[in-house]
């Protein structure tokens, strides 16, 4: 089929937009580019089904003169999800800007701790850096001394220390 | 073979539940499983040692040719007795060895229950595939065991180790399985022994099911799990680690050496490494001083031993190998439960802390002295028969290679000398008098060992005890295994316990005095294992290599995750230009001709909505910058109206309505502007990556045209759609007929984000509808205020501030709020055959539901929609979900549509789609959602204000929840 100018260059353009928007670290601006990305994709859908034609509704014009309803139905209920998706965006918006006082989509701080990270979790360490009770019994020949199962959790407290909940600070 | 097996899985089930009800006495009752299990194969013995084989196939996923084939024949009777046998009582000495109040008792014994159904389905299964499951179940119950309630560091680093060797070794043999199956065309055990294929496949899956083998038998140098796995409980260390699941691999290699033991390689490393494991076991073992640990590395040893006899492919020590694997279970399982007792009377286990406990507890110093003498291999007891019969047929033949042959046997005979060494060694650092300790020591018994305690060790220690003289009996069970195999000697000799002088008797000799000089040179023994100490252990390397891996994960991470979104989705585009762009390039089919347009309007509409999206980038102003993309949306609805797409420009028009409302609704509360957070470099590089992927977009939408030659699918859908869907509306028969999965998916996503934006703006409780109005709320509105109207349009319009409301829109709103209903009910039901449906109608009915929340306030939403959302969601998916099952009961297919007409009176002709019931579902989440983010959104963000919500932040604050 021959294609038209007219929608590959709203297409492009939509995306360009969409695009640069989508890159700001402003979740205003993403989810604005989110939705010109949304627009876009639809209608890079539409124009796949090819030319315009007539409302694809039987009674209103002869099946060789429809558009074509696949494309539609795609697109129809993408235009419901981008709505839902774009709730839950601004939901997250909300609350960003409610705890933090911040919209911005800040640097990932767990990312970045991993890559500042050196040491290795503490079931990952040299048994030699460890306590004698906690080497494993094939690398030091004596197993830890303990009571058996049942024994006060306090003593079986070990170098992990679990991160306090919220009710506890 | 199938009940025995689910009834392992009940009692797994139940036994938390027991253990509430009835506290350690539940393990008594789960004792029963195992019991009743042994209580079947032994019942099975006749048919079995007759030379028959009981089976049972399964279908399991028979599109995939999986079955559950279980099989009983010799070798697995043999185990399999084992396993429920020693399952049974270790079971009863748990019921002991646990105290009435123990933490985790529930959790135990149903993992221990679990463990003795999988290893039982591990002996009895004949598909390697379903061998392989329950070998693997087997390693979780174990990980699961020895970490115990996860709180010790020790534990849990050893309950990983077994985990990632043994799992590591399990992947390997199920590669080794797909290997040989596919070489020698079945998948049954039964059928791959009978007729091995051949190459260079089979010779490479035969040494990876070995991989599995001497991981899971824990041979050198990968011994060291087992040791640190004594962290679990001293029952679990009985069965797991010593009866059964440590047998698993010499199972598995009892089970192929009758086909695959000349395959090469085979020898070599069952060979060498048996040899080696059962010297470094028992060197290791006689210099340990904790009881528990001593046995463990003597079970290292004896798993040595058990894979040389039984890895060897031939007949005589085969026989021998079953005897052995009978006698270790027997005196190990014993000699671990005595341990127990000694631990939990005295509260140690190093031998340098105990003295003279033999004559406090005379019967419990009977009971392991038993079974020290059977390990040790003195006569009459079971583990005296099976080393003579090793010897003796090594003696003889054993092996094709003679050389070979002695060699084994001289490690053999050294690996007894150590085996009695340090046999000796136990039973003397168990229940001795030791100078230099106080007599006895420890001072006093915390708990003295009841009967039933007891009662474990003593039946298997008795058992190996009663076996030895009694061989005979178990000879036509052995020799229906050993036959399978060719026979290397001239002659097969019958088990007995009294062969008559002979060379075999002397090397016994040997190794016992071998084993007592040995023990009583032991301080001069333990000064020169000292001074050789090794400095690099098998330990150490794992540990080295895991935290290379670790080292090696983090730096991976580090490197590629920066942590910054933008940089991620700009890594990602990149990407997208780079390989879908280079296609697009060189590849696709570009148009040779081009049309300007279909109809000029296009281009003008094209225009405006260009230039809104380029103000959208300029523009900083939130509420502006929304505007700009609504004008995109709506401009969108034109394009689709000009294409011949009603419904679309429908939905399209309404959804961009309800987006403008929820942006402000959040925006609000957002400063006005937005500021800008990027340098000019940075803007740069995002508008050349934006323009690229714009440019590529644009080749894609002509390219696709250009690419569209073939009849499109969508060509028979106005007759499908009519025929089938009973409707005229194209678009709305394929969203609720043609392609109602796909919707029913989608509507399922509208579920979970309204979900989502509920759960991200509720703070204590996301379900309720939306408060609703009371008499309190209206008297505290200030009623001085003279200027509000009197009339009250809206039923808690009242409630809002007088300069927040307006009448003209209270007005429109009570006209026209029930006209919009109706019509959005008129768009759900015409749907089918105009424009319109569920989508559609579910949208202007949320728009009525906007009205009526910007009129009147929160409250007048609670007044216009007193329901839960979720109830509308749910019911929406209960109505779409239920048309499909509706259709399946009919026996039609899922989400078929069915077509009743009938002429009613007053009414007329009717003619009812059942997919009408599917829009309705569409309506009823559409509302929902709309209601949801309303909800959210709307009232619940002026609820925070009004009621100054605490939970509200101070600048900078950091609030985790």
């Amino acid at each position: 089929m021959t294609p038209t100018v007219v929608f590959p260059v709203i297409i492009g353009g939509l995306y360009t937009a969409g695009v640069y928007l989508l890159l700001d670290r402003s979740l205003t601006r993403v989810l604005v580019g989110f939705l010109l990305l949304g627009n876009a994709t639809n209608l890079l859908l539409l124009s796949t089904g090819g030319y315009r034609g007539l409302a694809p509704i039987l009674g209103y014009a002869e099946p060789d003169r429809m558009s074509d309803p696949l494309p539609q139905a795609f697109i129809l209920t993408a235009i419901v999800i981008t709505f839902g998706i774009s709730a839950f965006v601004l939901a997250m918006i909300h609350r960003s800007w409610a705890l933090a006082r911040n919209e911005a989509v800040a640097n990932d701080e767990e990312d970045r701790r991993v890559a500042g990270r050196h040491d290795t979790d503490a079931d990952e360490l040299d048994p030699d850096l460890l306590a004698p009770e906690d080497r494993p019994a094939g690398h030091s020949d004596s197993l830890s001394a303990r009571r058996r199962t049942g024994a006060d959790l306090t003593e079986l407290a070990d170098d992990v220390t679990l991160p306090l909940s919220g009710d506890e600070r | 073979m199938t009940a025995v097996l689910l009834l392992h899985v009940l009692a797994a089930v139940l036994a938390p539940l027991l253990v509430r009800w009835w506290g350690r006495q539940a393990f008594l009752a789960l004792a029963l499983a195992p019991a009743a299990g042994f209580g079947w194969v032994l019942a099975q013995l006749a048919t079995v040692t007759g030379g028959n084989e009981v089976r049972e196939t399964t279908a399991w996923v028979p599109t995939l040719d999986l079955h559950i084939s279980l099989r009983l024949d010799a070798l697995s009777l043999t185990l399999a007795l084992l396993v429920t046998g020693v399952g049974a009582l270790v079971l009863l000495y748990c019921s002991r060895y646990f105290e009435p109040g123990d933490d985790d008792m529930g959790r135990f014994a149903g993992t221990l229950t679990a463990f003795a159904g999988s290893m039982l389905g591990l002996v009895l299964a004949d598909d390697m595939l379903l061998l392989y499951v329950f070998w693997e179940l087997t390693t979780v119950f174990s990980f699961l065991l020895i970490g115990g309630g996860g709180t010790r560091l020790a534990a849990r680093r050893a309950a990983s180790q077994a985990l990632i060797l043994t799992t590591a070794g399990g992947l390997a043999m199920l590669v080794g399985i797909l290997l040989v199956g596919r070489a020698s065309g079945s998948y049954l055990l039964s059928e791959v022994v009978a007729s091995p294929g051949s190459g260079t496949a089979m010779v490479a899956g035969t040494v990876l099911l070995l991989v599995g083998a001497i991981t899971k038998s824990a041979m050198v140098p990968f011994h060291f799990w087992l040791p640190a796995a004594m962290e679990a409980p001293t029952p679990v260390s009985a069965y797991l680690h010593a009866a059964a699941m440590v047998k698993a691999g010499v199972y598995l290699v009892a089970r192929l050496a009758p086909g695959l033991a000349d395959v090469p390689g085979w020898r070599p490393i069952v060979l060498g490494m048996g040899a080696v494991t059962m010297v470094v076991g028992g060197y290791r073992a006689l210099r340990q001083t904790d009881l528990k640990l001593l046995l463990a590395f003597g079970t290292v040893s004896q798993l040595g031993f058990l894979m040389v006899l039984v890895g060897a492919g031939s007949q005589e020590l085969a026989a021998a190998g079953l005897v052995m694997i009978l006698a270790h279970a027997l005196f190990k399982a014993t000699l671990f439960l005595t341990v127990g007792v000694v631990d939990h009377a005295t509260g140690t286990r190093d031998l340098r802390q105990l003295s003279g406990l033999g004559r406090r507890l005379p019967v419990l110093a009977v009971i392991g002295g038993l079974a020290a003498l059977s390990m040790a291999g003195v006569p009459p007891l079971l583990g005296f028969v099976g080393k003579e019969a090793a010897f003796a047929a090594l003696i003889e033949g054993g092996l094709p290679d003679r050389t070979a042959a002695v060699v084994v046997l001289a490690v053999l005979v050294a690996g007894s000398a150590l085996t009695a060494a340090y046999t000796l060694r136990f039973w003397w650092g168990a229940f001795a008098r030791k100078p230099g300790l106080p007599d006895p020591a420890p001072a006093e018994l915390a708990h003295r060992p009841g009967a039933l305690f007891l009662t474990a060790p003593a039946v298997l220690a008795v058992a190996g005890l009663l076996a030895g003289p009694a061989v005979v009996l178990l000879e036509p069970l052995v020799s229906a295994y050993a036959d399978t195999l060719p026979l290397v000697a001239d002659s097969a000799e019958k088990l007995a316990l009294w062969h008559g002088w002979q060379p075999a008797l002397v090397l016994s000799a040997v190794s016992l005095l071998g084993g007592a000089a040995l023990f009583a040179a032991r301080r001069p023994v333990n000064q020169v294992q000292r001074r050789f100490a090794v400095g690099a252990s098998a330990d150490e390397g794992y540990w080295n290599v895991v935290q290379g891996l670790d080292r090696l994960a983090v730096l991976v991470t580090g490197t590629t995750q920066r942590g910054s979104l933008p940089a991620y989705l700009g890594t990602i585009l990149v990407v997208v230009l780079a390989l879908p762009g280079t296609l697009l390039i060189t590849r696709a089919p570009w148009p040779d001709e081009w049309r300007l347009w279909d109809t000029p309007l296009q281009a003008l509409v094209g225009a405006v909505v260009l230039i809104a999206a380029a103000m959208a980038l300029r523009i900083r102003q939130r509420l502006s910058v929304v505007l700009v993309v609504g004008v995109t949306g709506y401009g969108l609805a034109v394009l689709f109206a000009l294409q011949g797409a009603p419904d679309l420009a429908l939905t399209q028009f309404l959804v961009e309505t309800l987006t403008l409302v929820t942006f402000v609704l959040v925006l609000r509360k957002l400063p006005k502007d937005i500021s800008e957070r990027h340098r000019p470099r940075e803007r740069a590089v995002r508008g050349v990556i934006a323009v690229a992927v714009g440019a590529l977009m644009a080749g894609v939408g002509a390219v696709a045209l250009a690419s569209r030659t073939a009849t499109p699918v969508s060509a028979a859908y106005p007759k499908e759609a009519y025929d089938f869907g009973g409707g005229k509306n194209i678009v709305n028969v394929t969203l609720v007929d043609i392609r109602a999965w796909d919707t029913l998916g989608e509507i399922s996503l509208l579920v979970v984000a309204a979900t989502g934006v509920a759960s991200l703006v509720f703070l204590r409780r996301r379900t309720g509808g939306v408060d609703r109005l009371e008499a309190a709320d209206l008297a505290e509105t200030p009623s001085a205020s003279g200027r509000a109207p009197r009339r009250r349009w809206l039923a808690a319009s009242a409630t809002l501030p007088p300069e927040r409301r307006s009448v003209v829109l209270e007005v429109i709103t009570r006209v026209l709020f029930h006209t919009i209903l109706v019509f959005s009910l008129y768009l759900l039901f015409s749907g089918h055959n105009e424009p319109g449906g569920g989508f559609a109608g579910g949208l202007v009915a949320g728009l009525a539901l906007v009205l009526r929340y910007l009129a009147g306030g929160r409250y007048e939403l609670g007044e216009a929609a007193p329901v839960d959302p979720g109830l509308l969601l749910g019911a929406g998916l209960l109505f779409a979900g239920g048309t499909g099952v509706a259709g399946l009961m009919l026996g039609a297919q899922v989400l078929q549509t069915a077509i009743v007409e009938t002429t009613l009176p007053v009414l007329g002709h009717v003619k009812l789609v059942t997919s009408l019931f599917f829009d309705m579902g569409v309506y009823l989440i559409v509302v929902g959602l709309v209601l949801d983010v309303l909800r959210s959104l709307g009232a619940e963000l002026d609820r925070q204000e009004d009621e100054d919500d605490p939970i509200e932040a101070e600048a900078g604050e950091v609030i985790v929840r």
